[in-house]
């Protein structure tokens, strides 16, 4: 294929997955790479530097729209983003020497796992006592809720930041914002509002990715050639997906978003398996 | 000036480096397809290799271009918690600003890690 018939299918795509990642709130930056490595037959690290680009601009983009509802925790936001960068600094490092198909069972796994996160409601939360930790460190909060300032204790700092390494190491080795951890992370574990912990966790996801980019174009992952359909791709498509936010009825769409991440999910670790990828 | 106040500005900022971001994206991606676009791609493989600051030795002008937008983009959240530092400052909380300052030096361990 011509470079540019090739980019103008891969921002196509890209422009779908951005579109339907927002609309149904699960990213589209993790099933860029998928797409990218096993239907158009891109190397892995290539599309891992185009996906962690793309990732970024989505975080970067949608701030505005996330400031304005006044939800997310700049201080649990920040002190947990010397867990998330750290953990990427190490995942980045780790993409050159752990081998393709070993990165493309995990890919798969990670897959897994946020297909089943949308899947299932997030289990009630029972009430807890607060953390001194979070009390020392100012991380309790406020947030507008319908009938006025709902305030809220942070708990479990220390669970909460080791988690965040792990989302941060997985985001680094592969190139996504691992939003879904992110959130459990805060949410189930600090028990940080929901919608407190997917504010401060847009805030997380670029500045994660971008302790990662600097040892991504080290190591040459970041071609331009293909960045640049993705990028401009999801980033159209996941504006136009939030623009359609709230009036669509995504309830069908998201299972159905679902079932296809399951399905790469699968095909990734198959082609890790049966050493289709190198 | 109110946190929500500073937040909102920080936001408008951050959508304008993206929007800065992808118009030079999208530059770069017309020349680069009006130039080498008859080519044939070859992304299946990979060619990379290391590659120093300021990131776009080796490549076609166009390419260079592209880089150069991709560049600005990744420096939107590096921005976002330069940012978040002046505010605690303001706020004469230490404790933030240490916190913020570790971020900053791990972000600057990455980007200036190929000196």
């Amino acid at each position: 294929m011509t470079v540019a018939s090739f980019s103008g299918v891969v921002m196509l795509v890209s422009a779908l997955a951005g579109f339907l990642g927002a609309l149904t709130g699960l990213g589209g930056g993790v099933v860029v790479t998928p797409v990218l490595t096993l239907l158009l037959g891109v190397d892995m690290h290539y599309a891992m530097g185009a996906s962690l680009v793309s990732v970024i601009a989505t975080s970067s983009g949608a701030a505005a729209a996330y400031v304005k509802e006044g939800y997310s925790n700049v201080r649990a936001g920040m002190l947990l983003e010397i867990a998330t960068t750290a953990g990427a600094v190490v995942g980045a490092h780790l993409t050159s020497t752990v081998p393709v198909p070993v990165l493309a069972i995990v890919f798969g796994a990670v897959l897994l796992y946020s297909a089943w996160h949308s899947m299932t409601e997030l289990p009630a939360r029972s009430a807890a006592a607060g953390d001194p930790l979070a009390e020392r460190l100012k991380l309790n909060g406020a947030f507008p809720g319908p009938t006025g300032v709902v305030a809220y204790q942070v708990t479990r700092v220390k669970a909460g930041f080791g988690l965040m390494t792990v989302a941060g190491l997985i985001s680094g080795l592969l190139g996504i914002g691992s939003g879904a951890m992110k959130v459990v992370a805060m949410d189930q574990v600090m028990r940080i509002p929901f919608k407190v912990s997917t504010a401060t966790s847009n805030f997380m996801i670029g500045v994660t990715a971008a302790a990662s980019a600097g040892i991504y174009l080290r190591h040459g992952y970041i071609h331009p050639g293909l960045a640049m359909p993705v990028m401009l791709g999801v980033l159209g498509g996941s504006l136009m997906g939030a623009r359609l936010l709230g009036r669509a009825k995504v309830r069908v769409l998201r299972r159905l978003f679902a079932v296809v991440i399951a399905i790469m999910a699968v095909e990734m670790v198959y082609s890790g398996v049966s050493g289709g990828m190198r | 000036m109110t946190d929500f106040r500073l937040e909102q500005i920080v936001g408008n900022l951050l959508r304008a480096g993206v929007v800065l971001a992808a118009a030079v994206v999208l530059a770069g991606g017309v020349w680069y397809l009006a130039a080498e676009g008859g080519s044939v791609e070859d992304y299946h493989a990979f060619h990379g290799g290391y590659r120093a600051m300021p990131w776009t030795q080796g490549l076609s002008p166009a390419l260079a271009t592209i880089q150069i937008g991709l560049l600005l983009l990744i420096a939107t959240p590096v921005a976002r918690v330069v940012f978040s530092m002046v505010a605690f400052g303001l706020e004469r909380d230490r404790v933030y600003v240490g916190i913020t300052v570790v971020v900053l030096a791990i972000l600057g361990y990455s980007l200036a890690f190929s000196f």
